[in-house]
């Protein structure tokens, strides 16, 4: 395989520059584009991203229940693996559950879920149950925001049938923009995971005669644990 | 694909012929455009986004050198390898040595529209490989040797009966009486059958919504999740996008976002968008080893310099389509080409050229709803307006129509002329209806009223009522 093609490049920007009739050594183009990718000034934020927190929650769990989630108040974290074990055996799927390395799970007082197996790592295409912790979420549409990563492998969101996510009460923002503010402050300073996943509810489709149906490809259902 | 947009009169005859697709097409106003209604009455913010967006997009065209120098240089940073295709045949050649050079066998595909603009999947197919497209309803459409006919909903032409008959036909290693009563049982099964795919891919090739400059990112909006499995599960991860999708920030993505989805199927947001950077990380379990993005061009540069750079504004949603009340008599495939519809009729002269697509921009009664709906308010028929003039410049359209056109041209710019003109039109055809108010019948009008009464004009003009009314003298029709 060729290198990237630096000619092409060059090229393309040049027909770029002669269209918008614009010379490379701009400096206040510069200056401008630079500002605005330092500033990240917002678009005007909708009504429903200024709510009071408890009216933020309201509309979280409005918007996932009725995109075909679940949603699970958990008082405090010590109570999410009783939760996981009810919420299975109640819907009857395996006591099985796929996790990464998430200090934040694995560190949960299991021995309070007996009979619940779990197994660590990626998910492989037997599991049928899967757990993620999110970093943050907004609540305009009931939007949980993941990273990828040993922590939270970004399989297990999309390939076994049941995702279940905890989240923390704390990181639910109104907006998308200040839920990304959230998300990053989670990561190194100027990073970024592999995938940030934007997840509202599970996978659907309406590709056949446009009848909407759940489980398309990804998980036919989505908990979500919201804690504190 | 070939392009068939030179023929789309014939194409559409076809199509209003075809019980099949008039059936596929009547879902469209209760579904898409109601939902897309309602999901806007829930935002009362939404007509202000759309000026935000249209300006967003604008900054972004203003600066796209800048934008896209400053994405690359963010992306290699992260471990990208990012290439530069100044055509459709250079994005076919860089994508299959990619894919050559990982010795691919099996290659998955989620939903691009530029990959259907660049022929990438015929290319990849002649040199061995086998594609297998991800989102069920291009599945749909690749099975059946079929192009898309929506840009997001590739098989809106079909019925659940041909998708049930075509899952049957194709899917022999399955009992052949096994039920399929509904869509929920046709998409269980596309579900195992691509579970094999996703999991035996070499690459995985996806298209971008959008790609961020300031993080070096790449995103894509779905809702079925198999651009997600199409992207984490291969070897190697191909983004295969256009230069026009580039934004500067997160920020900027985010709000565009709040009119994507909203626009597209009404949902207030798709139930997946993934932003991702760079190949898999040294601790991280899964994902591609390599991530390349391509970066097509195919004449966007050039657009950008013409009196149709707005159209580059288009974030793909498809609600002109949806809109639009051609699109819904005749479907996408009349169109003839990968962009159908409105968006259709203003990218494609700009992509083959104003002889093979110029009937494209005469398919519209330029009624307005495209602009009217439009996230980031494209003003669709004032571009269609613009090809017409080109289209007729270059010496298009048929003897009679241009004699026509001439002679309205004539009268038209001539005031005192025109009204005389028109006023002695009024009453004769006034008088030649015979008070009936409609012809059923009117000597070179029959293309109309073959099909319909053509109402005839009030004895008066336009200018006589208004000059009355301006007078004080109401009127009295």
């Amino acid at each position: 395989m060729s290198e990237p093609n630096t000619a092409a490049r060059d090229r393309i920007l040049a027909k770029v520059r002669r269209s918008l009739g614009v010379s490379e050594g701009d400096g206040a183009r510069q200056a401008n584009t630079t500002q605005r990718m330092t500033t990240k000034p917002r678009q005007p934020s909708p009504a429903r991203t200024l709510l009071s927190p408890a009216e933020l929650r309201a509309q979280f769990i409005g918007h996932l229940t009725r995109g075909h989630a679940r949603v699970i108040e958990v008082a405090d974290l010590g109570g999410v693996p009783e939760g996981i074990a009810a919420y299975l055996r109640e819907t009857n799927k395996p006591a099985r559950v796929r996790m990464g390395s998430d200090p934040r799970l694995t560190g949960l007082p299991w021995e309070r879920a007996a009979g619940l197996e779990r197994v660590s790592g990626r998910a492989e295409p037997a599991d049928e149950v899967a757990l993620s912790h999110a970093l943050a979420a907004a609540s305009e549409t009931g939007t949980l925001i993941l990273a990828s990563g040993p922590d939270n492998p970004v399989t297990l969101s999309f390939l076994p049938e049941t995702h279940l996510v905890v989240l923390n009460a704390a990181v639910l923002a109104g907006g998308y923009e200040d839920a990304l503010v959230l998300a990053r402050a989670a990561m190194p300073a100027g990073s970024m995971p592999r995938t940030l996943n934007l997840i509202s509810g599970p996978s659907r489709t309406s590709d056949i005669g446009g009848k909407t149906v759940m489980g398309a490809h990804g998980p036919r259902y989505l908990a979500v644990f919201l804690v504190g | 694909m070939t392009p068939t947009s030179a023929e789309f009169k014939t194409n559409a005859r076809a199509a209003l012929a075809d019980p099949q697709l008039q059936r596929a097409l009547s879902g469209l106003p209760g579904g898409l455009v109601a939902q897309r209604t309602a999901a806007k009455a829930g935002l009362p913010e939404f007509e202000d986004l759309r000026t935000a967006g249209r300006d967003v997009k604008n900054h972004m065209l203003a600066n796209l050198d800048i934008y896209l120098a400053r994405y690359e240089e963010q992306a290699t940073a992260n471990g990208a390898h990012v290439h530069w295709a100044e055509t459709a045949s250079d994005a076919r050649e860089i994508i299959l040595a990619i894919c050559q050079q990982a010795n691919a066998k099996l290659v998955t595909k989620g939903k691009s529209m530029v990959s259907e603009e660049v022929g990438l999947n015929a290319h990849l197919e002649a040199a061995g490989l086998k594609v297998v497209e991800t989102d069920l309803g291009e599945y749909l459409v690749q099975i059946r040797n079929e192009h898309p006919s929506h840009i997001i909903v590739p098989a809106l032409h079909l019925t659940e009966g041909q998708v049930e008959d075509e899952f049957r036909r194709q899917h022999t290693h399955l009992a052949a009486d096994r039920p399929l009563p509904d869509p929920a049982s046709m998409v269980a099964e596309a579900r195992a059958v691509m579970r094999e795919n996703y999991i035996k891919a070499d690459v995985g090739i996806t298209g971008a919504n959008f790609l961020i400059a300031e993080t070096g990112s790449s995103v894509i909006v779905t809702n079925e999740g198999n651009g997600d499995l199409t992207q984490s599960l291969a070897r190697v991860h191909i983004v295969i996008t256009s230069i026009e999708k580039v934004m500067a920030t997160l920020e900027d993505v985010a709000g565009i976002l709040r009119l994507l989805a909203r626009s597209a199927t009404g949902q207030d947001i798709t139930n997946y968008v993934t932003i991702s950077t760079g190949p898999k990380r040294a601790a991280d379990p899964d994902g591609p080893e390599a991530y390349h993005v391509v970066i097509v061009d195919n004449g966007r540069s050039e657009l950008l310099g013409t009196e149709f750079r707005d159209v580059l504004r288009c974030i793909r949603c498809g609600a002109c389509m949806n809109h639009c009340p051609v699109y819904g008599a005749v479907g996408g495939h009349a169109y003839g080409w990968v962009y159908p519809g409105p968006i259709g009729a203003v990218l494609t002269p700009a992509q083959l050229g104003v002889k093979a697509a110029g009937h494209l921009p005469n398919a519209s009664t330029f009624c307005g709803a495209c602009a009217a709906v439009c996230p980031v308010k494209i003003p669709l028929p004032d571009l269609m307006r613009k090809w017409r003039q080109r289209e007729f410049i270059q010496g298009g359209q048929g003897f009679v129509a241009r004699r026509a056109l001439a002679a309205w041209g004539f009268v038209a710019r001539r005031p005192r002329l025109y009204h005389v003109a028109t006023r002695f039109a009024a009453l004769g055809l006034s008088a030649l209806s015979g008070g009936r108010g409609a012809f059923s019948y009117l000597p070179g009008a029959t293309g109309w009223t073959r099909h319909r009464d053509l109402a005839a004009p009030q004895s008066r003009t336009f200018q006589q009522l208004w000059a009355e009314q301006q007078r004080g003298i109401a009127p009295d029709v």
